[in-house]
């Protein structure tokens, strides 16, 4: 658990924090609503024996404490699909609606593209984008499964993204849910952090820019962009967000999730333990030394484990301007 | 191993439209009539969506439109096989489109449809209707759902569920 220990700054109560990390997560499903209501998925659960408990701010979302989704027959027939509570806080702030077009530029396998279609009742189109052929193939399954017919999937680096196939079109939303260290994930996977390098971290972040700016290029003046990930650093989350509000014509705009959350942090020491970067010769962009963000990063909110008993998320929301 | 086409056209709309050198190119009009004909769906369930053909004789169905061609690794879902004697629905399409159908439709019961789920073929001696590909339902609480399509000849239904798709339940 060494690693979340970089956090010991930024985390009040970091006890609980490191506590609600070791514990596991059980499973979740969300109802599809592109096949059949709320109702009727949770009489088939029941109909089952699977027992199930109703996460109250999102009607349809269900934890599983006993059971896995797959096996079961609202799952056959693409009633359920399985994805933890955290994971459906982004499409509801992005909050398309029905007729739009919509990006969701790290789209693969699809939890939150087919999230997306049912919020706009299949109807619109959801372009769904991924690097990874393997990904996008679940991808595939999993909204054929779930009978989305909104969902046009294109296979690209998202930081190149290109509008050519729709003539040009621009977006009225985007979804960024980028590819991350994954640290908020330790509950569903012991493992996630035993990879975990320092050097990923900055890496990861350059992917995580450029597809951010691209997404901001890419929507249309007054339309929203919701930047995502699953993971604490704030190399990842808030230095990302001032990256691009310094390089496109974009601002961070308040929201309102219905789960506890602590402001995006506007100060970080850096480095690899969070205790400040020993290379003095650090530039700002190096990620390296100690970091000011831009003050409007607050807007953005911080879901720890501890908070709501779910995964670690972080959530921001961007409207374009000019 | 050679990938899949990613080129998708828009399936022409009636006969009119259709590329002199392609007699065997399928129209929209005709996959209407295939859906109403055959299985009693209207033809206004479609009303909303377009058809695209992407390699040969692999239909897909996208709810609103784009410029066609489009080079694309995915445009709605897959929806029909066309372009072979017995055109054959997909489970996903059964499953979304099939609960409007009221022709070429089997009934099963509980164990029979856990036969079908895990892919595996039966005899089936009291269907007099017609045979070949039907839409296959069972009960899901108290409503009649779509779970595929079976390929029904010689007192036996076949299974068609794709293996990814199939399950022990
Ligand atoms: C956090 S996952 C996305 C999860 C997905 N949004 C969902 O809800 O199911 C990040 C995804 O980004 C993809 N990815 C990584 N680098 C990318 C790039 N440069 N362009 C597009 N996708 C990329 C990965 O293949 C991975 O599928």
């Amino acid at each position: 658990m060494e690693v979340l220990d970089r956090y010991e700054s930024i985390v009040d109560d970091f006890e609980a924090f490191t506590a609600a990390c070791e514990r596991p997560l059980p499973s979740a499903v969300r109802v599809n609503t592109i096949k059949t209501t709320v109702e009727r998925a949770r009489a088939a659960l029941d109909a089952e024996d699977v027992a199930y408990d109703p996460v109250d701010w999102y009607p349809g979302l269900l934890k599983l404490p006993d059971d896995q989704p797959g096996t079961n027959w609202p799952y056959f027939h693409g009633w359920i699909y399985g994805q933890e509570e955290v994971s459906a806080v982004p499409a509801e702030v992005l909050a398309p609606e029905p007729g739009e077009r919509v990006w969701d530029a790290c789209a693969a396998p699809g939890s939150k593209t087919s999230q997306l279609a049912a919020l706009m009742d299949d109807e619109g189109v959801v372009v769904a984008t991924d690097s990874n052929l393997g990904r996008l193939s679940a991808l595939r399954s999993n909204a054929e499964r779930l009978g989305v017919t909104n969902v046009a999937v294109t296979h690209e680096d998202a930081r190149n993204h290109s509008l050519k196939p729709f003539d040009g079109a621009e977006y009225d939303r985007a979804l960024v849910d980028v590819p991350c260290s994954c640290e908020g994930t330790i509950r569903k996977n012991p493992d996630a952090l035993d990879d975990w390098e320092y050097d990923h971290v900055k890496g990861i972040s350059g992917v995580q820019k450029g597809v951010l700016r691209r997404a901001v290029q890419a929507t249309r003046a007054g339309g929203t962009v919701v930047y995502s990930t699953c993971t604490f650093a704030p190399e990842e989350n808030e230095a990302v967000l001032d990256y691009v509000l310094d390089a496109e014509d974009c601002r961070l705009v308040d929201f309102e999730i219905p789960l506890d959350s602590v402001p995006g942090i506007t100060e970080w020491p850096g480095g690899e333990d969070g205790a400040g970067g020993a290379d003095g010769a650090g530039s700002d962009e190096s990620d390296d030394g100690p970091r000011e963000f831009d003050p409007s990063v607050e807007k953005a909110k911080r879901i720890y484990p501890h908070l709501n008993d779910t995964g670690g998320f972080f959530c921001a929301k961007l409207e374009v301007e000019g | 191993m050679s990938r899949e086409s990613t080129r998708f056209d828009r399936v022409p709309a009636t006969d009119a439209e259709r590329p002199d050198d392609d007699s065997e190119q399928v129209t929209r009009e005709e996959i209407l009539v295939f859906w109403e004909d055959r299985y009693g769906v209207p033809r206004s369930v479609f009303a909303d969506h377009t058809f695209w053909e992407r390699g040969a004789g692999k239909i897909w169905i996208f709810r609103g439109d784009a410029p066609s061609p489009v080079d694309i690794e995915g445009l709605g879902m897959t929806f029909l096989r066309t372009r072979q004697e017995h055109w054959k629905p997909t489970t996903d399409a059964v499953q979304r489109f099939g609960g409007h159908a009221d022709q070429r439709v089997i009934h099963l019961d509980d164990d029979q449809a856990a036969t079908f789920v895990a892919g595996e073929d039966q005899e089936i001696t009291d269907w007099d209707g017609d045979w070949g590909y039907l839409v296959v339902t069972h009960d899901l609480v108290g409503e009649s759902e779509p779970m595929g399509v079976g390929l029904y000849l010689y007192g036996e239904l076949r299974s068609q569920v794709p293996k990814g798709r199939q399950r022990e339940l």
